[in-house]
């Protein structure tokens, strides 16, 4: 019998399908969640349904996380993303100590045992430079899409960025284009800036076994390097990072039976 | 859960002003205080009333954001925007305020105080040792000293001592409310205890407050009732004081499912945590007692870890949140140490909550929080 797990994110939502004896992904679908976080729920789930040729009465359970997760009224119980993405990452790679994730609002950093099991979580939702949304400041700025950044930031040598904040680090990324630094070394300085911010939020909890990196910002092969490099040790990263919340949801919606 | 006397104690403290004002009429007199590091003793063998004026709400703050900078602790903010617009009441009936030099932030907010407000500081201390404790007694001298002159008064070992038993009489009342949060379900939410050691910190008249108290904890006792399921996790809050207005964290940990049994902090437990020897010299016994008080601002601060664990044990705490305004160095530092003794000796999980008074971070803050009782389940 199939279960859905629905994760709507501040700039993503997404779906993951499962099947609830084996465990087995089915489908998973990710649509941008814009300003409607239950449209983007209802979308996300309706594609990932289509894909596994599955109707969604047919579903026995859903779980939603995510910010959105309260707009989702056919969810059947809804769980915090951080329960959600200790899951999902332990089941995707058993060997997971520190789940770390940066978001579009926020980033986080989570001990987990071998069952997947929370110990011990640090967020950080206050500081912009933190998270996601720090590049979407440098994208607009460099007028590049977040792949053309990866790309950039793969081929330029880091340039300092000191700014503690995103507002500030805005002014201070401006100064150094008109001081003649190359795109490639900003963005290069963005992606460690934002590392190390990762790695010192680590830092606060208690970090043994692997880690698993989740979330959209895994897709983009130089960031993870970026951050490895930063650890001092290489990151797990699944094949479809961004869809580890819901895959953890609906590992959830499994278990409930 | 609704009790008579919860409601009695909350229907006389609703008039918590206008009995103040009515005392002051007849020429009592009224002594503000801002921290609990201030004896209630000295001001009562005074025949003062002492009243409470940490400042727990936000509507104050911006007022005070035009002198005092953003980035500063809410309560020290909310205190000296209440001020600023003489908005409390408790404040303006004060016909002097005691203040300590506790924290940086509140010793030179204390400073633009004392241009609108007469005045006394205490020099407090930062360590609790035998030269610090003889300071301290100095330091208590001067304020007996102080409120003999300006009111008139004489204030000897006699006045002292009744002062004493008073205030004894009220803590332990106090306390066998609160510790009616040690029975498994709790009978009483956090956020009732919370309200409850509030509205107490205001009361004129000290014999009734007892009584209401006591009242209180009969009632509640004999019912055997309770707002939780047994299953519901045990919080016990540790941190920086909370009251009626600073009170979100508390509602979140409970609208989320927890029951908040115990605040380790200086609005609630830590007042009733020790009473005041009667039989000794009296300044010898509340300088020493009021020194004791486990706050952050000491350095080091050692009982802070012994009281947890007598805490964390006698409440049956399943897990420990600490709660620290933002802008606020010492509990923001001693977070780390908390965590690590909370963590690695009681063995119980741990979560610090940085905020302050306003609501605009209470979706966050629920992740954090749902996240946290998740993790206890
Ligand atoms: S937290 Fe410390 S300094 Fe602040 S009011 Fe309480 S005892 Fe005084
Ligand atoms: S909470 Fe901290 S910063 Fe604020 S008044 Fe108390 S000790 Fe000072």
């Amino acid at each position: 019998m199939p279960v859905a797990g629905i994760d709507v994110g501040s700039v993503a939502a997404k779906a993951v399908i499962l099947d609830e004896l084996t465990n087995n992904v089915l489908a998973h679908a990710l649509v941008p969640t814009g300003w409607n976080p239950r449209q983007a729920g209802e979308d996300a789930l309706d594609r990932a349904c289509a894909q596994a040729g599955v109707d969604r009465p047919a579903l026995t359970r859903v779980t939603g996380t995510g910010y959105g997760r309260i707009a989702l009224p056919f969810a059947d119980k809804t769980v915090t993303e951080i329960t959600c993405h200790a899951l999902g990452a332990v089941h995707l790679f058993p060997g997971t100590g520190v789940v770390l994730d940066i978001g579009g609002q926020d980033s986080k950093a989570i001990a987990v045992d071998a069952d997947g099991s929370v110990q011990d979580f640090v967020m950080n939702d206050k500081c912009a430079a933190g998270t996601g949304r720090f590049l979407q400041v440098l994208s607009g700025i460099l007028g590049m899409d977040v792949q053309a950044l990866d790309e950039a930031a793969g081929r330029g040598r880091p340039a300092d960025i000191s700014s503690m904040c995103a507002v500030f680090a805005e002014t201070e990324i401006v100064g150094l284009l008109a001081q003649g630094v190359s795109p490639e070394d900003v963005a290069a300085g963005v992606f460690r800036s934002l590392a190390r911010r990762m790695v010192s939020l680590s830092r606060r909890i208690a970090c043994r076994g692997e880690y698993t990196f989740t979330g959209g910002l895994a897709t983009l092969p130089a960031f993870v390097r970026c951050l490895s490099s930063e650890l001092g040790t290489t990151v797990n990263v699944a094949n479809d990072p961004q869809n580890t919340g819901a895959l953890g949801a609906a590992l959830i919606a499994a278990r409930l039976c | 859960m609704s009790y008579p006397s919860v409601e009695r104690f909350k229907d006389i403290t609703d008039r918590n002003v206008l009995a103040l004002q009515e005392a002051k009429q007849a020429g009592v007199k009224v002594v503000g205080q801002y921290c609990i590091y201030s004896p209630l003793e000295i001001a009562l063998a005074a025949g003062a009333v002492p009243v409470s004026l940490c400042g727990t709400k936000n509507d104050s703050i911006p007022p005070a954001e035009s002198i005092l900078p953003r980035s500063l602790c809410p309560l020290i903010k909310s205190s000296f925007g209440f001020a600023l617009e003489d908005s409390c009441p408790y404040l303006a009936a004060s016909d002097i305020v005691i203040a300590d030099t506790t924290c940086d932030g509140k010793k030179k907010m204390f400073e633009l105080l004392a241009e609108r407000k007469s005045m006394f500081m205490l020099q407090l201390p930062q360590i609790q040792n035998e030269p610090a404790l003889a300071y301290w007694k100095g330091q208590y001298e001067r304020l007996v000293r102080e409120l003999e002159l300006r009111f008139d008064v004489v204030i000897g070992v006699k006045e002292l001592r009744s002062a004493i038993r008073k205030a004894n009489r009220f803590r332990r009342a106090l306390k066998s409310v609160l510790d009616l949060a040690k029975r498994k379900p709790s009978p009483l939410s956090g956020m009732e205890l919370m309200e409850i050691a509030h509205r107490a910190s205001f009361v004129p008249d000290w014999d009734k407050a007892t009584e209401l108290l006591e009242d209180i904890a009969r009632e509640v006792d004999a019912s055997g009732e309770s707002p939780f399921t047994a299953s519901a996790p045990r919080i016990l809050l540790t941190g920086v004081p909370v009251g009626l207005g600073s009170h979100k964290v508390v509602k979140l940990l409970e609208d989320c499912g927890a029951s908040v049994v115990c605040l380790d902090n200086c609005s609630c437990y830590k007042k009733v945590r020790l009473m005041i020897d009667e039989n000794a010299d009296p300044l010898d016994a509340l300088a020493s007692r009021y020194l004791d008080t486990p706050c952050s601002v000491m350095s080091p601060n050692p009982n802070r870890y012994v009281v947890l664990e007598n805490l964390a044990s006698e409440f049956r705490a399943d897990a420990v949140v600490d709660l620290t305004w933002q802008g606020c160095q010492t509990y923001d530092v001693e977070s780390w140490s908390v965590k690590r003794f909370v963590r690695e000796k009681l063995h119980l999980p741990f979560l610090q909550i940085v905020t302050d008074y306003s609501p605009a971070d209470t979706e966050q803050l629920k992740v954090r929080v749902e996240a946290f009782l998740e993790m206890l389940r």
